[in-house]
């Protein structure tokens, strides 16, 4: 399959398979497969969130080699990439939510705006606060819908009365796109919706904290294709807002979602760039083997 | 592929048919053995379970109830207030056996001479002007009066009654002689000798005489024993199994406490009652017989239970619980107050509680610190000296009274029955809270 039929198929611009049907098929510029460089533009003018030379290791095993890229302010960018290739494992760098692992250790340098993410000066408590999280399978806890979305502004004491929490819960619900659907059921067990209505409380309750980058952890995987398409609108909306990161190993929704797209393989950053671009014109042998499903 | 092979495969078919059927005789024939013996077995437990639980019920339910005779007592103003005056301290002092024998005289006048009447008197229990006195000081009015009073028989007579002593016996080898026997009859005939529910078991604490013993000191020195256990052991287990499964590093000196304690859970209790002995009462100069020794002791048994029934319940959490709150920012010990603990509370209850029935059930270390005294008074606190209700178990098992071998069985009863609450407590906070995510 060539790229410029992948393009099609995920119904990129035309613009941008217009500018990539005269090429060859394998027109990569890297195609030597040991060359692990990072190939395209990891910086860029906005950047909310700026990673270099970041490893991971779980005990003896380095999980990321060396990554380097940067996060644009409201921008949503996809970590797409074979599984076991680290892409989890760089997220959850980001919130330092690999602190809850006890064999797993962090060097390089990761910041969010000008502060050092893994400065000992970082609480993690406010750092997940700027930075929310939802996760692959949705995990609401086991309270009311109410209470699920109250629970970030409580602890954080963002909220002085009953009904300023009021309104920020029906507001977080709101911009979740969820409020219609639960409006008369506030007080019944947030594990009582439907999966995808889950996943979309459990994304209300990220934002109701209001933080300033959202990583998405394959957030769709556990969801048939209708709830999908909500969380997939949903996220462009929320792009306004904030700065979102997905990791998704479907490359339709990267393509669909996203504007950047970071290719990840074996804990290498392989290529980065726009999505348009890494789909219709990617410039690394392994990228475009990925895309053009050879392996995956 | 070759033509040979292609005929072959008929024939292996039908080979593998044939071989099959050989074996599956066989096979079924094992499977039908194997469910055989698990009846068998399953039978055999419940057999000994019902022969238990008969054999107790059987000796134990005659000691609910209880001998009383009714008896004509007039309460002469001539000795109970000889001085007109209604002196409480007169009349509490008064001489209430006379007033229980006159009584008794009344229903047989015919009986005379020393001897035959203090085997008149003997029908009654030496707790018969005991009641009457505490009667007069609730209603002094009665003074004056003559009323029919249901008295407690003594124990002998209720023996009799319940036709644990041989009428037909040579009257030399049983402790009810013939004219005790007659007038017993004559009471029954006559309706003034009656079982009646047995409330002093339940109301009393030890005696010496067996229709006056009751399980009432013994389960109170229970409810506080097992109250201090549970005050101590719960909270100092749940911080313990919070800490050690979400708080402590793994590293050597945890895996040794973890060892240390699972080994604690195996230790013999009475080695629990030994260093309470030489720890509470010898260094810590703790009064012996005391429920908060005992309930320090028993917590010290307890507390390895709760431990690890609490570290289940909190690993049995799902670790998406505990990502979602991180990832809202809530600190750990928030994560493990607002989430895990309240989740995995119902399985720290039901651990336990169990833990705390096996407590109720323990003998052995009490033994040691002196809780096995015998003790009339019913205890009112946790420094009182008292005993528990397996102790009196073992305490009246040991006496050769008929009427003490049914209390024995009826207390027995009654601590099974607390246990079957306990452990249907803790099943129904399983069920109830058992959650499904
Ligand atoms: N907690 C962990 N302990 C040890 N190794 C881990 C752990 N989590 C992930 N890994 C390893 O790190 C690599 C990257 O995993 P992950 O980030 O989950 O991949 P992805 O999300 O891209 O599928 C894998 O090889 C995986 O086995
Ligand atoms: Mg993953």
């Amino acid at each position: 399959m060539s790229t410029t039929a992948i393009a099609t198929d995920l119904g990129l611009k035309p613009a941008a398979t217009a500018a990539t049907a005269s090429r060859s098929v394998s027109s990569v510029e890297v195609t030597d497969y040991d060359n692990r460089q990072t190939v395209g533009k990891i910086v860029v003018d906005n950047a909310k969130m700026i990673c270099r030379g970041v490893n991971v290791y779980y005990g003896e095993k380095q999980a990321i080699k060396n990554v380097s890229l940067d996060i644009g302010a409201n921008e949503v960018i996809a970590f797409i990439g074979p599984s076991g290739c680290g892409k989890s494992t760089f997220l959850r760098c980001l919130n330092r939510m690999n602190d809850t692992i006890t064999t797993c250790r962090v060097t390089g340098q990761i910041k969010l705006d000008d502060d050092d993410v893994y400065d000992k000066s970082i609480d993690v408590v406010q750092l997940r606060a700027r930075v929310g999280m939802v996760f692959q399978k949705p995990n609401p806890f086991p309270k009311s819908i109410y209470e699920n979305v109250a629970y970030g502004p409580r602890i954080h004491g963002m909220v002085n009365t009953k009904a300023e929490l009021d309104d920020l819960v029906r507001d977080s619900l709101e911009r979740a796109g969820l409020i219609k659907e639960v409006e008369k059921r506030l007080n019944e067990p947030g594990t009582s919706l439907s999966g995808g209505q889950q996943q979309r409380l459990c994304i209300a309750r990220a934002i109701a904290v209001h933080p300033e980058v959202i990583l998405m952890d394959e957030p769709c995987s556990a969801l048939d294709p209708i709830a999908t398409a909500k969380i997939e609108e949903l996220i462009d909306e929320l792009r306004e807002n904030y700065t979102i990161v997905i990791v998704t190993h479907s490359m339709q929704q990267a393509a669909r979602v996203s504007q950047r797209t970071a290719y990840f393989h074996l804990g290498d950053l392989i290529e980065i760039g726009e999505t348009d671009q890494i789909f219709t014109n990617p410039k690394h042998k392994l990228t475009e083997d990925y895309i053009t499903g050879r392996f995956g | 592929m070759s033509k040979p092979n292609a005929t072959a495969v008929p024939t292996a078919s039908r080979d593998i048919k044939t071989i099959v059927n050989a074996t599956l005789k066989r096979r079924h024939a094992a499977e039908r053995r194997f469910r055989w013996y698990g009846l068998l077995a399953i039978s055999l437990g419940l057999i000994f379970v019902l022969l238990m639980f008969g054999n107790i019920i059987g000796k134990g339910y005659p000691a609910f109830w209880q001998s009383y005779i009714q008896l004509p007592i007039k309460f002469d103003a001539a000795i109970l207030d000889p001085e007109g005056n209604r002196d409480p301290h007169a009349i509490e002092n008064a001489d209430y056996a006379a007033l229980v024998r006159t009584g008794l005289r009344a229903l047989f006048p015919n009986v005379e001479g020393r001897v035959e009447l203090r085997a008149l008197y003997a029908l009654s229990s030496s707790d018969a002007p005991l009641e009457l006195r505490q009667q007069v000081m609730a209603h002094p009015t009665l003074i004056g009066t003559e009323q029919e009073i249901w008295l407690l028989a003594s124990a002998t007579v209720d023996t009799f009654v319940k036709g644990n002593i041989d009428r037909q016996a040579e009257e030399d080898h049983r402790p009810i002689k013939d004219n005790q026997i007659g007038w017993i009859d004559q009471l029954q005939a006559t309706g003034k000798l009656k079982q009646r529910f047995n409330t002093i078991l339940f109301t009393s604490g030890d005696s010496r005489e067996p229709e006056q013993a009751g399980i009432r000191g013994a389960l109170m020195g229970s409810f506080y024993t097992l109250l201090v256990t549970f005050l101590l052991s719960f909270p100092v287990g749940v911080a313990t199994a919070v800490y050690l499964e979400e708080f402590a590093p793994k590293n050597r000196w945890t895996d040794l406490i973890e060892v240390n304690i699972n080994n604690l859970a195996a230790v013999p209790s009475i080695v629990f009652g030994l260093l309470g002995l030489a720890v509470f009462i010898n260094f810590f100069g703790l009064p012996r017989s005391a429920p908060l020794v005992g309930g320090l002791v028993l917590s010290l048994m307890t507390l390895p239970v709760i431990i690890i029934a609490g570290r289940a319940a909190l690993t049995s959490v799902p670790p998406s619980i505990r990502e979602a709150a991180l990832g809202m920012g809530a600190s750990k010990l928030q994560m493990v107050g607002h989430h895990v603990l309240p989740l995995a509370m119902p399985g720290m209850l039901t651990g336990s509680i169990i833990g705390m029935a096996r407590a109720l059930g323990e003998s052995a270390p009490l033994l040691m610190i002196g809780m096995v005294a015998f003790i009339v008074d019913v205890p009112k606190s946790f420094l009182d000296p008292s005993t528990v209700l397996p102790v009196q178990i073992y305490l009246w098992s040991d006496l050769p009274e008929r009427a003490f071998v049914e209390r024995t069985s009826a207390a027995i009863m009654v601590l099974l029955a607390f246990m079957i609450l306990m452990n249907g407590l803790a099943i129904i906070l399983r069920k109830r809270f058992e959650r499904r995510w």
